[in-house]
């Protein structure tokens, strides 16, 4: 079987690694060298300026905006989703375990667990077009469930993605609602993989519900919550899609919603300059490394293996 | 509820007979703790929030375009079911002319069909190149092995916008190649369907090595010692076997490729190519102007219903595919 190997290995390996060089590794290196250039695209006419494109970066008032609106992202979605995560999913599987020890779903937990999921599996365009319709100012869902709690009055005269002050906060709130539902199975599934008989010593021990789930199901689950927090700090940086859509090319009012990945789009696509396009890109490319590498230290601690 | 309470098992810690999750032990407590109905209260009132909006879009696809004009006053009565009848709002009569609307006119049934061509082509290929770049790289040894192998993997954590800009023209340039070049360019099925693939390549190929190292070296040396090629051993024996780890990273691509925004907004500026996350989205702002809710609404539920009906075949076959693995 040794003959005729590396033809084989030429012909399974050659057609994706061409692919991948092609439309991945090459735009990827390229993509280095067209941020220290000026380049308006369409005509050949590329000029080298170096390090000018950065310098630019830091005195362009709308980068900083679309660069806080990340950072607000990176701290709040997280943090948000992994707790409401966290308490929903603990809801669902310590819920009524007063009288019997150990771990045991409430009632009908499939079936929460379908309903919840199920925002994970649309498109990320559905739910931003769902969201925009949700908050259109009068007919939408939220402006008409609040008139009938008698709260209308909480609505700001331009609606909710008209106001510089809310129509960010509105994205935020439908990335964490696209999300939970995943960590809720996610954590659910990490919390029945605990063995019974710890939770049955802490109930002997006479530990309280809280107890329990800060000293217990927490740390237990910590492996989880770790990769959560990597995957929801990448959609952070990113937030494109429905930043696009809900409030528009341009980022919302007064452009106080853009995003990094937002402000690099207008700026190449419609603006054609593409050089500094690809330097906001490079940014960007650095914070994620930086948020992984720090992800991966401030969670690191000693695994709890069950045998 | 009532007729277990009235029947009291005498030992304590015996197992309740009749309804096995009704579960507290009668004699230490009672049953309705105020703890777990609050409890309950916060999980139904999180599937509200999360149900409710896509029924309301749903309802809404269904209603006249006047019928969504008029706003009742749910404050005007004050009897409940009265004041929740109002607040959930549901159609009067079911309009399906919405729907012929949203396909045909709003060009709904271009978009999907797009995305069906794109997906289904792009899905066959990523399989495919994958799983044989994972098996060579998992199964065999020679110099180079490890470079090629964390080129790919390397590739999981770059952000895509890094690669937006070179990634149009290099696109784009694809139209100077002669003859294939139309098909493989901006506004091109083909070239749309390659980027995907080189795309959904580097955790397709980490995912699918891993799987083929776990699967047993005996069955490939039997087969490789009764004469068996390179190319039918992993065609005819290791592909069957990897069935499960197919099948889950099959489905993971699929709602990747099929909800993927951000690369046909740039590749497919063509009103004529878009995809349907894509067309939908721009469909948003359109229909706004126009006024025609109702028509954006049945889009929205036409682009709804496959992927509902995906994920709950999506939850039967990987369920099949877990136990399989597991009793192997």
């Amino acid at each position: 079987m040794r003959h005729g190997k590396y033809p084989f290995l030429v012909a399974f390996l050659a057609p994706p690694v061409a692919l991948y060089g092609v439309y991945v590794v090459s735009p990827y290196l390229q993509a280095f060298y067209i941020s220290l250039t000026r380049w308006s695209g369409f005509s050949g006419n590329v000029e080298f300026i170096g390090l000018a494109n950065y310098r630019r970066l830091l005195e362009d008032d709308q980068f900083h905006t679309a660069l806080v609106n990340n950072l607000i992202l990176l701290a709040c979605l997280p943090v948000i989703t992994i707790i409401m995560g966290l308490f929903f999913a603990s809801m669902l599987n310590i819920g009524g375990r007063r009288g019997r020890a150990g771990i045991r779903g409430v009632a009908g937990s499939a079936v929460y667990r379908v309903i919840y999921f199920f925002p994970q599996v649309l498109s990320v365009a559905i739910i931003g077009v769902l969201w925009l319709y949700l908050l259109a100012p009068g007919r939408g869902l939220v402006d008409r469930s609040l008139d009938g709690f008698w709260l209308g009055w909480l609505t700001p005269n331009e609606g909710w993605l008209g106001n510089p002050g809310t129509a960010f906060w509105w994205v935020l709130a439908a990335m964490v609602w696209m999300n939970v539902g995943f960590y809720i199975v996610l954590f659910s599934a990490g919390m029945q993989s605990i063995p019974r008989d710890v939770y049955e010593a802490a109930l002997l021990d006479g530990a309280s519900r809280f107890t329990t789930f800060w000293r217990i199901t927490v740390p237990l689950l910590w492996d989880s919550v770790q990769v959560a927090w990597i995957y929801l700090a990448i959609i952070a940086l990113d937030a494109f899609a429905l930043v696009q859509i809900m409030l528009g090319n341009a980022g919302g009012p007064s452009r106080s919603g853009d995003v990094i990945g937002l402000n690099l789009y207008r700026t190449a696509f419609e603006a054609f300059n593409f050089g500094y396009a690809s330097a906001m890109g490079v940014t960007l490319f650095f914070l994620t490394l930086i948020i992984a590498v720090l992800a991966m230290r401030a969670t690191r601690r000693d695994r709890v293996e069950f045998s | 509820m009532t007729a277990a309470t009235e029947h009291v098992t005498p030992p304590a810690d015996a197992p309740a007979p009749a309804a096995p999750d009704a579960a507290p032990v009668p004699a230490r407590r009672e049953r309705l703790n105020p703890l777990n109905l609050l409890n309950s209260g916060f999980l139904v009132l999180w599937g509200i929030f999360t149900a409710f909006p896509l029924l309301w879009a749903v309802m809404t696809a269904f209603k006249t375009n006047r019928e969504i004009l008029s706003l009742p006053d749910c404050r005007a009565g004050w009897r409940f079911w009265v004041w929740l009848w109002c607040m959930v709002d549901p159609p009067t009569s079911l309009e399906f002319d919405n729907f012929t609307r949203a396909w045909t006119q709003a060009s709904i049934g271009v978009y999907f069909i797009n995305s069906i061509i794109v997906v289904s082509g792009s899905l066959v290929l990523t399989m495919l190149l994958g799983s044989m770049a994972a098996y060579a790289l998992a199964r065999y040894e020679f110099p180079g092995n490890r470079i090629i192998y964390f080129g790919f993997v390397g590739g999981i954590m770059f952000p895509v916008f890094l690669a937006l800009v070179p990634l149009f023209f290099v696109v784009d340039n694809m139209k100077l190649i002669p003859v294939v070049g139309q098909y493989i360019t901006l506004n091109s099925y083909g070239g749309l369907i390659l980027v995907y693939v080189a795309y959904s390549l580097p955790f397709t190929v980490f995912f699918m090595s891993a799987f083929f190292r776990t699967l047993p070296t005996e069955l490939a040396e039997a087969a490789a010692i009764d004469g068996c090629g390179h190319f039918r051993l992993f065609f005819q024996v290791m592909l069957p076997m990897a069935k499960p780890g197919l099948v889950s990273i099959g489905i993971f691509n699929f709602i990747g490729q099929w909800n993927q925004y951000v690369i046909p907004l740039v590749l497919m500026p063509d009103p004529d190519s878009k995809v349907l996350a894509q067309g939908l989205a721009s469909l948003a702002v359109s229909m706004g102007y126009r006024g025609d809710w109702a028509a954006l609404f049945a889009g929205l539920t036409l682009a709804l219903l496959p992927l509902l009906a995906a994920y709950l075949l999506f939850q039967r076959q990987v369920q099949a595919g877990l136990s399989a693995g597991l009793l192997k």
